[in-house]
């Protein structure tokens, strides 16, 4: 039927489960690389291992129950890029948000407007946040994902991905508009 | 000093993610604390913000040639051109085959070619579409007119081509017409219909036909779902990373 096929070492899925794979799976292909994109902060890394998630997804795509592909799909890319982490940047995975570089004040709606514009800006905004937060906002904000369905790809309870979003967004906020000057005062005091 | 509904119910409203009840009394709760009315609004700019600076992503191509490759199996010749309806998902390498072929045959010339009305679908239109849906993805090419109005987006087809797209904004249904433009397939003009779909784009080819009205046939090439109908001398194919029944949702209103 397939010439090809059962010679290739992947080819574990008959033709019929393959088609299938192809219509649920392969439509979220740009997500599963953007989460990783942002949970591994760079584009290089987010390539190999976004890669290695979709192989992994088709070889145990016959364990996928069939209700969520997208949610199914960036668990294990998630999971992959934890591991990853692990592996070769445990730092990121220990760094807390430095509050302390990140003072909360007054941020006022018409200052965050302006700092918003500016796509390097919110770049390293979210880049400075724990990864466990960046992926919240994320899944939220970029892939427009539903609490529910954070909460089965981040393994969290559905009831704190309330709260992770509010912190992460505050947090997000912060480093908006204090950043920069708030590494000033630092600097100052140093002197 | 500090409303505590600021750092919890506050973005479950914001996120549409409250049940009624809850939503209602956090609506009560705004009316007498100007703290949250504040904290609402800023959190309104932030995601307007993050929208506005199109921090999505999208893949490279190379993922999805690896994993086409890959889950193809080893490259086999092309030996038989399968019509599109018979056999929705042909082998990804041949697609790759066939779309490099589609690109070849565009530069060589259309004159050599049937004309879109005669050849009905077949995997080079069904590869010249996906190419071309993805050529459209790059920035600055999705559209030519920039309209979510129907009225300005309809007239703007006038003296560009010699039929008439039917356009309609189908905001209230969850799909935003968010413009329209020009494109070539297999060296024909057709006319191209951009819709949003939450974070999606679904681009709409249409061109004129001389054949009989068909039902809806719908099938995925390298990850996009595509949707084809005839209707009213003109065939429309629907093209996307949005689900299979979302586009379906979209033919309908459009076949409407």
């Amino acid at each position: 039927m397939s010439p090809g096929f059962e010679g290739s070492d992947l080819g574990v899925l008959d033709l019929q489960e393959r088609a299938r794979f192809e219509q649920l799976v392969l439509p979220h292909v740009d997500a599963a690389f953007n989460l990783a994109r942002w949970v591994l902060r760079g584009r290089n890394d987010a390539d190999d291992v976004a890669q290695e998630a979709l192989l992994r997804a088709y070889r145990f795509f016959r364990g996928f129950n069939g209700a969520d592909a997208r949610a199914w799909l960036l668990q294990i890319v998630r999971n992959a890029c934890y591991s990853w982490l692990e592996k070769n940047r445990p730092m990121d995975l220990s760094t807390e948000f430095d509050e302390q570089l990140y003072p909360q004040s007054g941020t006022t709606p018409e200052s965050l407007a302006i700092a918003g514009d500016d796509k390097r800006r919110l770049t390293q905004a979210l880049e400075a946040l724990p990864p466990r937060f960046r992926e919240v906002l994320v899944l939220r904000e970029l892939e427009g994902c539903s609490y529910k369905e954070i909460a089965s790809i981040t393994s969290m309870p559905i009831g704190s991905v309330m709260s992770a979003l509010s912190r992460a967004r505050q947090r997000l906020q912060q480093s908006l508009t204090q950043g920069p000057a708030a590494k000033n005062v630092e600097a100052q005091r140093e002197l | 000093m500090s409303c505590e509904l600021t750092h919890s119910v506050l973005h479950g409203y914001l996120d549409g993610e409250l049940d009624a009840a809850r939503a209602a009394e956090f609506e009560q709760h705004l009316l007498s604390c100007p703290q949250c009315v504040a904290e609402l609004e800023a959190q309104e700019n932030l995601r307007s913000a993050i929208q506005r600076a199109g921090l999505r992503e999208r893949a490279p191509e190379k993922i999805r040639r690896h994993l086409e490759a890959a889950i193809g199996g080893t490259a086999e010749p092309v030996k038989t051109v399968t019509p599109i309806r018979a056999k929705p998902s042909i082998r990804p390498t041949w697609w790759l085959t066939l779309a490099a072929a589609a690109v070849f045959v565009i530069v060589l010339g259309s004159r050599f070619l049937p004309n879109l009305t005669q050849s009905r679908g077949g995997d080079e239109m069904t590869a010249a579409i996906v190419d071309a849906h993805l050529r459209s993805l790059q920035p600055g090419h999705l559209e030519d007119v920039i309209s979510t109005d129907q009225h300005t987006v309809k007239p703007w087809f006038d003296g560009r081509i010699d039929f008439a797209p039917p356009v309609h904004d189908f905001v209230s249904d969850g799909f935003p017409l968010q413009g329209g433009r020009l494109d070539v397939v297999r060296g024909k003009t057709v006319a191209v219909l951009v819709y949003g779909r939450r974070k999606h784009i679904i681009n709409v080819f249409i061109w004129p036909t001389n054949e009989q009205d068909t039902s809806p046939q719908q099938g995925s090439q390298l990850g996009y779902n595509w949707i084809d109908w005839r209707k009213g001398g003109m065939e429309l194919v629907g093209i996307s990373d949005v689900s299979a029944p979302d586009l379906t949702a979209l033919q309908k209103l459009i076949a409407q």
